[in-house]
């Protein structure tokens, strides 16, 4: 069964700003990232359908210790996000000084910003067709 | 299905970088299990070693097939788990379940792993493998991000304010550390204070230094029998009576449970029901504290707390020895040590040392009749075991 919507088709669309997700056929649920089946039923009667890349933030943590080769990144936030679909989604929180980041921005609206930052890709990463260009972070902003 | 005992155990300590190789070290494991057990290498008739970054830290990957050699096992069938920190007790949970079929009688299983040797920039990012390569890594999620996030979830959903929580969060690291101190096996031999842990340095907020487990090397191995096989060797063998395995997605895909981690709700029960005991049951617990705030998470999951009450467990002493439910007595991955490949393994022979009465007397428990091992590897891989005494 070939896959509906693959990373490399995501990748692209959130490299400019969209977000791309599936909507499933038989429960009216959303997806996203994208997988084979429905995260919610299973199904794999799905549509390739865009999001709003609205949100709330649900949690976070603000990262010191990088992994190799990403020391220049430190200190950087990460939140998850809940879309107003319904799906959670890992990004990066840009607009505040991640050392002034605490408790108080769960609950936050935050939005997907216009574009997205882009990690190249490391020895262990790069070879990937289906990354061509890099793996695109969602990156947000408050709304 | 035949009754399955552990009938033979084996540990190197547990260390930062190690001067030896994974081979070397997994048959220093292995050799002390089959010489306990009273067989000889060439009456194991399989092989199954948890490894995971061996291919990233030596540049050795089917470390498998090399160790049955290494050690005079010539020729049996040797397979590599892979299922990140969880990759041993998998192992484990197999070599039970080919002995408990009847197509073995003896199998070895164990496992292995030199993460402290790529020192931390390469392990971090090696051990970030075990999450999700193009949807979750991307935005810099490490092992520690993961659990930070966790902890702020636990703190907001549960409406336990965070200082309370990094307060309970330190008493686990707390009493790691002083039944470390009493482990010969043990990576870290001194005992810590609660400012020490909430002074240390920030990972990933909330999780300061001593949240984290530390990069480990170090082997584990046991001998697997069936009951029959057992009788011949020991007169205390050690019974496997129930396991559990789950699986789980990327952190995004587990909305509807976290902080929770379904997988060890369904694995756990899986080993219960075999079982047939209860949580109130369990005189032992091992569970996988890769952070603090796992630990938490973890007791809640396996039963000895209500969701959102974990930590009241370390508050309380609860889960010391001579508590109502002693976790990790033996100091845990934090202070044990966590060579991930072998950690579950560690955990087992721990267990089994308990029940026995063989531990060091600061940090035996009395009178242990059924221990429980609890393994998480990356997001998704969850292993449980019960062990009971057979005598």
């Amino acid at each position: 069964m070939e896959y509906k919507l693959t990373f490399k088709e995501f990748n692209k669309a959130l490299k400019k700003g969209r977000l791309l997700g599936l909507k499933c056929r038989d429960c009216d649920k959303f997806t996203c990232p994208p997988k084979m089946a429905c995260q919610e039923c299973g199904s794999t009667n799905l549509d390739t359908a865009e999001l709003g890349g609205s949100g709330k933030i649900v949690t976070f943590t603000v990262s010191y210790v990088p992994s190799e080769g990403r020391d220049a990144e430190v200190p950087y936030t990460i939140v998850m996000v809940e879309l107003d679909e319904g799906p959670w989604l890992m990004g990066n929180l840009t607009d505040m000084d991640p050392n002034r980041v605490t408790m108080d921005i769960v609950g936050r609206r935050v939005q997907l910003g216009s574009r997205s930052k882009v990690l190249p890709g490391d020895a262990y990463s790069i070879g990937g067709k289906e990354a061509e260009g890099g793996f695109a972070r969602p990156t947000f902003i408050f709304a | 299905m035949r009754k399955v005992a552990v009938v033979g155990t084996g540990h190197t300590p547990f260390t930062f970088a190690s001067e030896k190789s994974s081979v070397e070290l997994f048959s220093e494991a292995a050799m002390d299990a089959i010489n306990e057990s009273n067989l000889k290498p060439k009456d194991m008739q399989a092989l199954y070693v948890g490894n995971v970054l061996g291919d990233f830290s030596e540049g050795q990957a089917m470390v498998q097939s090399y160790c049955a050699d290494d050690i005079g096992a010539f020729h049996i069938p040797a397979t590599r788990f892979e299922g990140a920190c969880a990759s041993s007790t998998l192992a484990i949970r197999d070599a039970f379940i080919w002995v408990a079929s009847g197509f073995y009688d003896v199998v070895l299983a164990g496992g292995v792993e030199t993460a402290a040797k790529m020192g931390t920039p390469l392990a971090t990012r090696t051990f970030a493998m075990a999450h999700d390569s193009h949807y979750e890594y991307p935005v810099g999620l490490t092992f520690p991000g993961f659990f930070a996030m966790l902890a702020h979830l636990y703190s907001s959903k549960y409406g336990v304010p965070l200082q309370r929580l990094k307060e309970q969060m330190a008493l686990v690291s707390v009493q790691s550390h002083r039944y470390g101190v009493h482990n010969r096996v043990a990576q870290f031999r001194k005992e810590i204070t609660v400012e020490d842990a909430l002074t240390s340095f920030m990972v990933c907020s909330p999780l300061q230094l001593y949240d984290c487990c530390p990069f480990s090397d170090g082997a584990a191995a046991v001998v697997l029998a069936s009951e029959e096989k057992a009788k011949q060797l020991t007169d205390r063998p050690v019974f496997i009576t129930g396991i559990g395995q789950s699986s789980s997605g990327k952190l995004s895909s587990q909305k509807d449970y976290a902080p929770r981690i379904r997988a060890r709700e369904v694995s756990v029960k899986q080993a219960y029901d075999m079982a047939g005991i209860k949580p109130e049951d369990v005189d032992i617990c091992e569970l996988h504290d890769c952070f603090s705030i796992a630990s938490i998470i973890a007791a809640e999951s396996l039963g000895f707390a209500e969701y959102g009450k974990g930590g009241e467990l370390w508050e309380k002493g609860e889960a010391k020895v001579g508590g109502r439910i002693p976790i990790n007595v033996s100091g845990g991955l934090k202070s044990k040590g966590h060579p991930i490949g072998a950690t579950g393994a560690s955990q087992v022979y721990e267990v089994v040392h308990q029940i026995r009465g063989q531990v060091e007397p600061e940090r035996q428990v009395e009178g242990v009749k059924i221990g429980l091992t609890d393994t998480l590897g990356g997001d998704g891989v969850l292993c449980n075991i019960v062990l009971q005494k057979g005598w």
